[in-house]
């Protein structure tokens, strides 16, 4: 039988074969074009401010967000913040989005209170996780459960699962939220975002 | 200056607290957490400009947040209770990365759950929200306990390049309610007519 490793030893060198190491950061998906056009589609829409925690499939928008001239991009610590600092936006007169993954829905539930009862108007856009080719179990609850969670909250959903739709789904819902004053959710599929290749 | 804010315990009261703040607020914006502090402002007077969150718990440093973003010129106080701001602590991070200069977030600090039976918060065991602020990176951040030291704050509330934190430890006596409007609607868009002009 072989010694245990002793202390101040070095570990055997397996630590590049586990499964972890080996997950690529290679994504499937239609590649990330379209945060482009719904780039566009915030300056055409109005929007200010953008709240996010990020999401890999948001790397691109957020970062596009946050070297606009026109946009003032907010990290939070976590999505009910963004839900309560789009109210205080709108009281000021300016539009905002707040950028989510699909696990982030759950954390806005009793906030969103806020935005039914007093009919603030709120875009948010989620991508999904859970829901399409995932590789992690632990998103699955959350992520497939998003829609019906947002839907019972009194959100608006909008799902998208072609990256040639994503721009119109977002002019379209920015539409319907700031005219009508209702919260709208557009709900981007990992069939768009791409999921992460685990192997 | 009128009579010194203090209640019987020796402690702050906060309703005469806040009235004292507000005196001074001009055209400043108010957003105020649910519980106590609606009605501490609602005591104090009732404004077009002032915005009673009556619910989602957690969240009004954050309307702040937004609405000093998008109103830059004009100051914007948060008054809100311990119980609030602890549910929302991450906002003091998100608060102090964006700096905004000139929002002052004001915590009614009676160490309880005043509207859930008198439970004691984190802060009665010690926890220091003004110490969390200051390590957050809020460039102003106090502890107010007298009322001397609150009038000498006060002109800091309307005037410092913020974001600026102020808790201000009061006196945990009920006081009577005074109930401002609650339909959400209305409130929303009575302050934003008030301060944008319209709803579009």
């Amino acid at each position: 039988m072989r010694s245990a490793v002793g202390i101040g030893q070095r570990l055997p060198a397996i630590r590049n074969q586990g499964p972890t190491a080996m997950a690529k950061k290679k994504k499937s998906g239609t590649g990330n074009g379209w945060a482009d056009g719904v780039y566009r589609a915030f300056i055409d829409g109005g929007i200010r401010q953008v709240a996010y925690v990020p999401d890999a499939g948001h790397a691109r928008l957020i970062a596009r967000c946050e070297s606009s001239p026109k946009i003032r991009g907010v990290p939070l610590t976590t999505e009910e913040e963004g839900v309560a600092m789009l109210a205080g936006a709108w009281l000021g007169g300016q539009r905002g989005a707040l950028l989510m993954q699909s696990s982030g829905a759950g954390n806005c539930i009793n906030m969103l209170a806020l935005i039914q009862e007093c009919r603030f108007p709120l875009f948010t856009l989620v991508a999904m996780r859970g829901e399409w080719g995932e590789f992690n179990p632990w998103q699955v609850p959350m992520g497939d459960r998003t829609a019906r969670v947002l839907d019972n909250a009194g959100v608006l959903i909008k799902p998208v699962d072609e990256a040639g739709r994503v721009a119109e789904t977002v002019t379209a819902s920015l539409r319907l939220a700031f005219s009508t004053y209702r919260a709208v959710a557009v709900l981007i599929s990992q069939r768009v975002i791409g999921y992460k290749a685990w192997e | 200056m009128g009579i010194a804010p203090v209640a019987r315990s020796g402690k702050l009261d906060r309703r005469k607290a806040v009235a004292r703040i507000l005196a001074r607020r001009d055209d400043a914006l108010l957003i105020t957490g649910l519980g106590s502090p609606c009605w501490d402002a609602a005591a104090a007077g009732d404004a077009d400009e002032n915005f009673y969150v009556w619910g989602g718990m957690g969240g009004a440093a954050m309307i702040g947040l937004g609405l000093a973003i998008a109103q830059p010129r004009r100051r914007v106080l948060v008054i809100t209770g311990d119980g609030e701001m602890l549910m929302g602590l991450g906002a003091m991070a998100t608060i102090a990365v964006q700096r905004p200069k000139n929002l002052s977030v004001i915590v009614m600090d009676n160490e309880r759950y005043g509207e859930t039976g008198m439970q004691p918060t984190h802060t009665h065991y010690g926890v220091d929200l003004s110490g969390m602020a200051t390590s957050a990176g809020f460039p102003v951040s106090v502890t107010i306990r007298t009322s001397r030291a609150l009038d000498a704050f006060v002109p800091t509330l309307y005037e410092a390049a913020g974001p600026v934190f102020a808790g201000i430890k009061v006196d945990d006596a009920k006081l009577p309610m005074v109930l401002p409007e609650r339909d959400g609607t209305w409130l929303k868009s009575r302050f934003r007519k008030a301060v944008v002009g319209s709803l579009d």
